[in-house]
């Protein structure tokens, strides 16, 4: 299929469509909007279910529903909208069933701002609702990526009954590229034996995610940390650009890992041997990759658009073994690529580790915020 | 297996599940009400429940159909998502007052209003009876609960919500009534309600809903017997029975 | 290869469905192409502005904060493009809706009287084509026949009669601003 000009936005919808889904229940918030519009008038076309809920809780219940009968149903919402549908995230997950959801993420806390940020990296990958679960989440840093993780996303969330969670930022959402569309799958529903759509001569199925006996929910907790670790061992998804021979390695998801792309290029036109590392699934996180590249690596430099929540993860793959810096831009805003640049520049120009190999441990999160106090 | 000298038996939408409703609660006369309906009307093997948070949380175990298990005060939304991906079913909620009228009020108007093509069994019994007795939305002027101490005082803690009245205003309704279940004649009235309920749903006509009058001795603090009165005596001119809205092609529902 | 290019200029002035045409134009021809809006509060009658990247290899940021070129429609755009123009950049000026000259001697600024240009063609919505046209005096990788091709390729069907309008208002802002640089000292 011929490339076209896409908004991610409508790309993420249409490529769920084409993915075969069947119901969108979602509600109006910037910069996720075209989601629902696009849908709102694809969906009814199609003769598929579309709702514009009452709220994002409505919203997150009639996915529950619907992913109880066994479709494929998402939601999309954006930052605040998406802290509303934690509780029914919480009971999707306690149910084991499969369900999509889209944060096209905005600067917050709180009401914040319409502008691109990934400071839900926290609450998409450590929970966010209550109780002790895990989840999938992609992170895509282009509109062709979103449409390929679209797909992906419900083979996930049914592969390991598991929400899959898919996180921009709102430039991505709002950003239009070239890309080339998935043919149309059938929809056809898969008969899951574990699915409430009525029992029509078969045992009646329950689904619910209540275990009142907690020895029984503890055996649930187990039963998702067992699947969570075949998620860990199959699903890990990344991208490296010029690692081969870098010692200076820079981490970024999402659009963070896109603009350290042009830093890069730039550095390795200057002469500095760096590469970059971009997540695609920030859940599982790619702790092994990462940590095999302590091997060759003199500094991290992990680049987000919060202040540092995907960080802590890259601290844990490292363990101390390679110093890692932090450069981020929290609260809306995108950062320039000069500014990545002149990180990798200040890495390589004034080395961290000390000549005997011991490495001089500063925390990243304050000497960066440190240096921005100063610029300020 | 019936004999000639039955009178009462297990309906067949019932498991074997003995339910956990408290002595004198008319919770189990309201499920074998729904029971009886899904038995007669041969739907029970297409029909999905929702269950609510409350005291019918385990309505799941009583009825042997597909049924799952809502957060609380999301049932609506839940049905909204089944009934829309699945039309051909049945598809049912069972809420208390707590559930549908306090956290859930959202959910049930805007349910109703969009017409879902679902039925809705409201118990009203006037408080929160999972967590021993609180004040509900539902709850009478001047009753003490367990967080209205010195009885509820309207100035401080507001009105009753009338939930029927207030939904019958909704174009999306097609059947919303009111019943009580403390006599055996206001229980054939309601079990003829529930059964027009499914109905409505059964012809794709528009949202409805049975709000049932019941008792609660145990956070009420009286016998089962008063309870029965107290319904007759206070309840029901607080919360009038009647019809609140049939549409005209209800009405025609032979049954 | 990669250019950035930031179009900007007052909502309703076709500022990003000018640079929706150059990203087509770009991706017709094989390249890598990234367009990206302005959105947020500012949307809402103020200035809009979108940054179209142009490149023969994976694109990385889709902004840019010192551009080599763009497109002032108006004087807030003027005001504020001018300061972060890369050194040696070109900046397209709509000459029709400032009334100063450029401040800084590093830079190319290309005065070109779109509104007037597009009014003699006859449609004064055309003025972001002028201002198209003569960016592409600035923009070799980019031809006028490219962005003619992606105009008919990608133009609502009820809006194709619109077409050789659309072509006068490329050539005459590409002429316009040829007619300029000739008057740049070499």
């Amino acid at each position: 299929m011929p490339k076209e000009l896409w908004k991610g936005n409508e790309a993420i919808a249409e490529a769920a469509v084409r993915a075969g889904l069947e119901a969108y229940f979602g509600y109006p918030i910037t910069p996720q909007t075209e989601i629902l519009e696009y849908l709102s008038r694809r969906l009814p076309e199609l003769g598929r279910a579309f709702v514009q809920a009452e709220s994002e809780l409505g919203a997150i219940n009639m996915v529950y529903g619907a992913a109880c009968a066994g479709v494929r149903v998402m939601s999309s919402s954006s930052s605040p909208g998406v802290s509303l549908m934690m509780e029914g995230l919480s009971y999707i997950a306690g149910t084991e069933i499969p369900a999509v959801l889209v944060n096209v993420m905005r600067g917050g806390p709180g009401l914040g701002n319409i502008a691109p940020a990934q400071a839900d990296y926290n609450q998409a990958v450590r929970g966010g609702g209550h109780g002790d679960y895990p989840r999938i989440v992609l992170a895509p840093a282009s509109v062709q990526e979103a449409i390929d993780l679209m797909a992906l996303s419900f083979d996930l969330a049914e592969k390991y009954r598991m929400i899959t969670m898919m996180i921009l930022d709102g430039s991505v959402g709002q950003m239009m590229e070239p890309a080339e569309m998935p043919a149309m799958q059938e929809v056809h529903r898969k008969n899951f034996e574990w699915a409430t759509n009525g029992a029509m001569n078969r045992e009646r199925r329950i689904l619910s995610s209540i275990y009142l006996n907690p020895l029984d929910e503890e055996q649930t907790n187990l039963r998702l940390l067992r699947r969570w670790q075949e998620v860990q061992n199959n699903e890990v998804r990344y991208k490296e650009y010029f690692l081969d021979d870098a010692e200076i390695i820079v981490i970024g998801f999402g659009t963070a890992g896109r603009v350290a792309l042009s830093a890069v290029r730039e550095a390795r036109a200057l002469g500095i041997k760096v590469g970059l590392f971009r997540p695609i699934t920030v859940s599982p996180f790619p702790f092994e990759a990462l940590s095999q590249l302590t091997g060759q690596a003199r500094a991290f430099l992990v680049t987000e658009m919060n202040m540092g929540q995907m960080l802590d993860d890259v601290l844990l793959a490292v363990r101390g073994r390679v110093p890692v810096e932090f450069y981020g831009r929290p609260g809306g805003v995108v950062p320039f690529h000069d500014e990545i640049l002149d990180e990798i520049q200040r890495i390589h120009t004034a080395p961290i580790a000390s000549p005997l190999g011991t490495t001089v441990h500063t925390n990243p999160r304050e000497s960066w915020l440190t240096r921005m106090t100063q610029r300020a | 297996m019936t004999t000639p000298n039955l009178v009462y038996e297990r309906p067949e939408a019932f498991t074997e599940m003995p339910t956990h409703y408290c002595p004198g609660c008319t919770h189990g006369v309201a499920h074998r009400l729904v029971a009886e309906v899904l038995e007669e009307m041969k739907i029970i093997d297409r029909t999905i429940g929702v269950a609510p948070v409350g005291c019918a949380v385990f309505a799941y175990n009583y009825f042997d159909t597909d049924f799952v298990e809502a957060p609380h005060g999301r049932a609506p939304a839940m049905a909204t998502g089944i009934k829309r991906v699945l039309p051909d079913r049945v598809v049912f909620t069972y809420q208390g007052d707590g559930d549908l009228a306090s956290i859930g009020m959202g959910e049930i108007v805007h349910a109703a209003a969009r017409g879902e093509n679902i039925t809705v069994i409201f118990i009203n019994n006037a408080n929160f009876g999972m967590t021993g007795g609180q004040m509900a939305p539902t709850t009478l002027p001047g009753m003490k609960t367990t967080s209205s101490p010195n009885g509820r005082d309207v100035e401080t803690q507001g009105y009753p919500i009338k939930v029927s009245e207030m939904l019958s205003t909704l174009e999306g309704v097609g059947y919303c009534v009111r019943r009580s279940l403390h006599d055996p004649k206001n229980i054939r009235l309601a079990k003829k309600a529930i059964r027009t309920a499914f109905e409505t749903q059964v012809r794709g006509l528009g949202f409805s809903m049975v709000e049932l009058l019941s008792t609660c001795p145990t956070n009420w603090g009286i016998t089962p017997v008063n309870s029965l009165k107290f319904v007759e005596e206070h309840m029901v001119p607080a919360y009038p029975l009647g019809d609140y809205k049939i549409s005209d092609a209800i009405k025609q529902i032979k049954i | 290869m990669q250019k950035e290019i930031i179009i900007a200029g007052f909502g309703g002035q076709g500022v990003l469905f000018g640079g929706q045409v150059l990203a087509y134009a770009a991706m017709d021809t094989g390249k890598d192409v990234t367009w990206i809006p302005s959105y947020g509060p500012e949307m809402r009658g103020g200035t809009a502005n979108c940054t179209v990247v142009i490149a023969d290899h994976e694109i990385g940021s889709p902004l840019v904060k010192n551009p080599p070129l763009a497109i002032a429609l108006n004087l807030p755009s003027f005001d504020k493009y001018e300061e972060t123009l890369a050194p040696g950049g070109t900046l397209i000026v709509n000459q029709s809706m400032v009334d100063r000259p450029a401040k800084r001697s590093d830079i190319h600024a290309i005065f070109v009287p779109c509104n007037e240009i597009a009014e003699e063609i006859g449609d004064k919505k055309l003025m972001n084509m002028v201002a198209m046209g003569a960016l592409l005096s600035a923009l070799p990788e980019v031809t006028l026949k490219d962005v003619e091709k992606a105009l008919e390729g990608h133009l609502p069907a009820r809006h194709k009669h619109l077409l050789p309008k659309n072509y006068e208002a490329l050539k005459r802002g590409f002429e316009s601003a040829q007619k300029e640089w000739d008057k740049v000292p070499a």
